[in-house]
């Protein structure tokens, strides 16, 4: 659907234009992330190419230490505790928003955007100024609660965008025939949603896995994270361990898109209506 | 609404059912109908309301507790009692009388007394600079005692300058403007007016254009780079689309640390970006790209890249490739049809993207900590210092506050210009 | 109602009896430090050791080495930490901002037996480390002699890389500028002194790279993006021993500072923390800190039990203190925050 039925000289020219500039932003994205994974087998000690060896003794130290296998068990647990509530609330809250009746909202919307906007650091203070007077302090539960704060406003907004363009006759259309509101969510707004939930839900789970300064307020040595753990790594010595960290944690992403990739295209059952 | 008009073209099976139906409605089923929409409003309120308390409990209830420090400080007013006291009457020019001075002097003894002279001494030089060693100074000679306490204080010549009192007065009472004021690198002036600070203390004013701009040219690049590949992700089949959206989230899931890390090997200055350029010959000799504007935009481009591209993309996929044929088989050109028939449906997911780039990049201070020169410091890098560094959380509260309601306030804009539909945020 | 009564004392009794066992038998003392290498070498040199001699368990806490979150416990008072270490000029700021303790050196050890400045209000030194200046011989034909040739740029041009703080940079410019090192502080306490400071600064402000974190500097050097840093000199020598870098420091001229650990505001085992200070601060435990790591005791009379091989790389090894300057904690007290606010507006411009 690139090319329009009759596609002119010019036509043909601007596509190829499309494809080199977007195989150079692919480039862009790639070769920075692509960097750790020959350091990571860096025999030295330093940041630098050419490699001095060819060694794995970093994925020794992340595989074989306590403190790296603690880390990556605590970073899973926040990141799949905050991925799953802000999901839930969050997608619920972008569907009371897009309809135009909801009161309010144009107040509420900025509100629920703030804390895209207020400095970390501030909400990591403000969080445990009041999360240590709750108990909350040095607990999963309330690393959880102040990653979901971060992460719930990218869920509403990706699910809202993905509303935008949701005719929601459809939802009418499911009432008339008899379809009760939970089954029409399911079965009509769900599935054509879907996308806009999925990447909201990535957008949760990195928020989560990838943060250090809350962490670094609210956690005690028990909740260590893996970004706090490597964080502490690169004040201490930019040592290639976190290069080491960095590719098993993309390895077991692609790993992971993979899989969803299939298991989305196995149960898919979209309903299209062209 | 203004956002579906051009929609309204693909939309006509069930509207127009439904008009049909409007035209014949009677009363009875306007009163019906304003029940449903009450019913509707509640039940958009459930829908919200867990994610609104949740909210209000987890960030909001800390956030206020953080930044009503801004204006709330009460450290002067509560080591100062007697002090506060005799400076009611004063009429804030020239000097008050010795009576402010003697029980100035008493509540610094007292204060040494319980310990809290230091924290008292700490808190004055935040609003006078070189207050500290003043205060300290004039306790350690009220201490020893071999004068009276009125000829101490008027031998040290800082009590008796004419910046010292007015200060001093301001600090007596709890609510307090100092802080926000200095986040505008402004403060009162002696005759009560507010005026500018020297040029040599003024920072934050430049710091948040230099983070706005920033801001804006990061937002800038991720468009420009991100808008292209969304398009063609969203318009190839489906087996080449999810290759080529893993490569647009295998960055994403890479810890933003390591990425920073990444920049500087690639940045430096006998990195891999610099042998590039000089092996194609586009530069002479090595750039300084590390620790430059342009080397910390493009590193923070390159973790905002997804930011920008999936709400855009996730917008795309759901426009029917149909639209685009009618488009077609109606005649118009291919940019026309794009531009009148495509762009306007993308839009929301374009400001969606763009606005969450912009307010994200408003919060950086880890990449341009490492990447940044020193002139490239961004308004979060100065709150995390106030924060861990200065101990200093009234004036961090208060770049804060400042920062949040400029942010506010632009998104107000945005939505007036812009309508807020068409912003279609949410 | 007699029976409820007596029930209920005799199970508070017991319960009492029980959590008074337990802290008889499992006491507990809460180190906060600042991670790495550096708290490896203190398990080894102290927590262990002391572990086994006073059966006291030490519990590790790990932080990035800001206050702000020392600041968050005390406010909250919830503190669940005794002890913290902490960089000079941070134990000035939290003494000042009321989140530590002042210590009584009754209970440490006779605070004259400390070099000068490491026995601070709210901090006791744990080992002493210099600001020095180190280079790649490699790129630097010519060896620089004094952490002074770094405002030389005709001499040794390129790219240099220096600490983004005022401390230690500003007396390096007035020595520099022609003051004497006894005099630095004197100069730097007037307005002039300060500006002149600047002033020396500006001269070199487009070749500096300014660092951050302490592992800054051996990288900065081996990428070959700066020609020059200055450095804390373990830092540097961990690059040498460890992952052995060409690296070369420069003693001359160096500024020698404290590390310090202090007693957070409202600590729940100040009598342990005492203890622990008390065992660390004996001459012979505190020299032992040198034996796992480039950093040398603080105790004036410590020097005589350094292990023989250690000290050569120690900052205050005799070779090394042919000229150096002891930072002045006093007068950072007194000035360091308006300087921090003046050098911040000065990297700004």
């Amino acid at each position: 659907m690139l090319l329009s039925p009759y596609p002119t000289t010019g036509e043909r020219i601007r596509i190829t234009l499309l494809w080199l500039w977007c195989g150079m932003v692919i480039l862009f994205l790639l070769v920075p992330i692509l960097i750790p994974v020959p350091l990571s087998f860096n025999s030295g000690a330093f940041f630098i190419f050419p490699l001095e060896g060819i060694s794995t003794r970093w994925y020794e130290v992340v595989l074989g230490t306590q403190r790296w296998q603690a880390a990556i068990g605590n970073s899973l647990i926040v990141a799949f505790g905050t991925t799953l509530i802000a999901t839930i609330l969050g997608t619920l809250t972008a569907i009371a928003l897009s309809d135009e009746k909801f009161p309010g909202r144009r107040i509420v919307m900025p509100l629920l955007l703030s804390p895209l906007i207020v400095p970390v650091v501030i909400t990591a203070v403000g969080s445990y100024l009041f999360y240590a007077r709750v108990g909350l302090a040095s607990t999963y539960a309330g690393i959880i609660l102040a990653h979901t704060a971060l992460a719930s406003p990218f869920v509403v907004v990706t699910v809202g965008a993905s509303l935008s363009g949701f005719d929601r006759n459809l939802m009418r259309a499911a009432a008339i025939s008899g379809a009760r509101p939970i089954t029409s969510f399911f079965r009509v707004m769900l599935p054509l949603i879907l996308p806009g939930v999925l990447s909201g839900a990535a957008f949760a789970f990195v928020t989560s896995f990838d943060e250090v300064v809350v962490a670094q307020f609210l956690a005690s040595a028990n909740q260590r994270t893996m970004p706090l753990e490597m964080f502490i790594g690169l004040r201490e010595k930019l040592s290639p361990a976190i290069t080491a960290a960095a590719t098993l944690m993309m390895a077991l992403s692609i790993v992971l898109l993979v899989v969803a990739n299939v298991l989305a295209r196995r149960g898919k059952q979209r309903p299209r209506i062209d | 609404m203004s956002a579906l008009e051009p929609t309204k073209l693909d939309r006509p099976r069930a509207s127009r059912n439904w008009s049909a139906a409007d035209s014949g409605a009677a009363k009875s089923v306007a009163a019906a109908l304003r029940r449903a929409d009450l019913g509707d409003r509640l039940r958009s309120l459930t829908l919200a309301a867990p994610l609104l308390v949740l909210l209000a409990l987890s960030f909001g209830i800390p956030l206020v507790l953080l930044l009503s420090r801004a204006v709330y400080d009460p450290t002067i007013a509560d080591a100062l009692p007697q002090t506060s006291q005799a400076l009611r009457g004063w009429n804030g020019t020239g000097l008050p009388d010795d009576a402010a001075f003697l029980a100035l002097a008493a509540d610094l003894r007292s204060n040494q007394a319980k310990g809290t002279a230091y924290e008292l001494a700490k808190s004055l030089n935040a609003r006078l600079p070189g207050a500290r060693s003043q205060v300290l100074k004039t306790v350690r000679q009220l201490e020893a005692a071999d004068r009276p306490p009125l000829e101490v204080m008027k031998a040290v010549p800082f009590w008796s300058a004419p910046g010292t009192w007015p200060v001093i007065e301001s600090g007596t009472h709890s609510v307090t403007s100092f802080y926000l004021l200095s986040a505008l690198d402004l403060r009162w002036n002696a005759d009560g007016g507010i005026e500018r600070v020297p040029p040599e203390q003024a920072i934050f004013v430049q710091v948040f254009m230099r983070t706005f701009l920033v801001a804006a040219a990061v937002t800038l690049a991720t468009l420009v780079l991100g808008f292209p590949l969304a398009y063609l992700i969203a318009s190839v089949p489906k087996g080449l689309a999810a290759i080529l959206i893993v490569a647009v989230l295998l960055p994403f899931w890479t810890s933003i640390l390591v990425r920073t890390a990444a920049w500087t090997v690639l940045l430096q200055k006998f990195g891999l970006v610099n042998d590039l350029l000089l092996w194609l010959g586009v530069a002479d000799d090595r750039l300084d790209l590390m620790y430059s504007r342009i080397g910390l935009i493009i590193a923070m481009t390159h973790i905002q890249l997804p930011f920008t591209l999936l709400p855009i993309y996730s917008v795309m996929r759901t426009i029917q490739p149909s639209q685009m044929k009618a488009a077609y088989s109606l005649g118009a050109k291919p940019f026309t049809a794009f531009r009148r028939v495509y762009l306007p449906q993308v839009f929301p997911g374009v400001m969606a993207g763009c606005l969450l780039t912009f307010i994200l990049c408003l919060g950086y201070y880890i990449t341009p900590a490492l990447i940044g020169g020193a002139s490239d410091q961004l308004i979060s890098n100065f709150i995390a210092s106030y924060v861990n560094v200065e101990l200093n959380w009234e004036m961090a509260a208060a770049l804060s506050f400042i920062l949040l309601v400029f942010t506010l306030a632009l998104f107000g804009i945005f939505a007036r210009i812009l309508g807020l539909d068409r912003l279609k945020l949410v | 109602m007699k029976i409820t009564k007596a029930r209920l004392f005799a199970f508070a009794a017991a319960t009492a009896f029980i959590t008074m066992g337990n802290a008889a038998f499992a006491e507990e003392l809460s180190i906060m430090a600042s991670g790495g290498a550096w708290q490896d070498a203190q398990r080894k040199a102290w927590f262990e050791p002391f572990s086994k001699e006073t059966g006291i368990k030490i519990v590790e806490q790990e932080y990035l080495g800001d206050l702000g979150k020392v600041k968050a416990m005390v406010d909250t008072g919830n503190v669940p930490i005794d002890l913290v270490t902490v960089e000079t000029a941070t134990v000035l700021q939290g003494c000042d901002a009321g989140i530590l303790e002042r210590l009584d050196y009754s209970r440490i050890a006779p605070r004259e037996k400390f070099i000068e400045g490491s026995a601070l209000d709210c901090g006791v030194g744990l080992d002493a480390y210099g600001d020095v200046l180190a280079y790649d011989p490699n790129v630097l034909k010519e060896a620089p002699t004094s952490v002074l040739d770094i405002f030389d740029t005709t001499k040794f041009p390129g790219k240099r890389a220096m600490r983004k703080f005022p401390a230690q940079n500003l007396e390096w410019a007035l020595m520099a500028d022609g003051v004497a090192a006894a005099d630095v502080y004197e100069v730097l306490a007037t307005p002039e002194g300060v500006n002149r400071a600047f002033k020396k600064l500006d001269t070199i402000k487009q070749d500096i790279v300014w660092w951050d974190a302490g592992a800054q500097p051996p990288q900065l050097l081996a990428s070959k993006e700066v020609v020059m840093t200055t450095a804390w000199n373990g830092r540097i020598q961990n690059a040498i021993d460890k992952d052995g870098a060409p690296f070369k420091i420069v003693w001359n001229n160096q500024i020698l500072e404290y590390d310090m650990i202090a007693i957070p505001k409202g600590a729940k085992n100040p009598d342990l923390a005492y203890k622990y200070l008390a065992y660390i601060s004996q001459p012979e435990i505190n020299a032992k800190l040198a034996s796992y790591i480039t950093y040398g005791p603080v105790r004036i009379d410590a020097a005589s039990f350094v292990a023989p091989d250690a000290l050569p790389k120690l900052p205050n090894a005799p070779d090394h203190m042919t000229a150096y300057l002891v930072a002045d904690t006093e007068f950072w007290g007194d000035y360091g925050e308006d300087l921090v606010k003046r050098f911040n507006a000065w990297l700004a411009q």
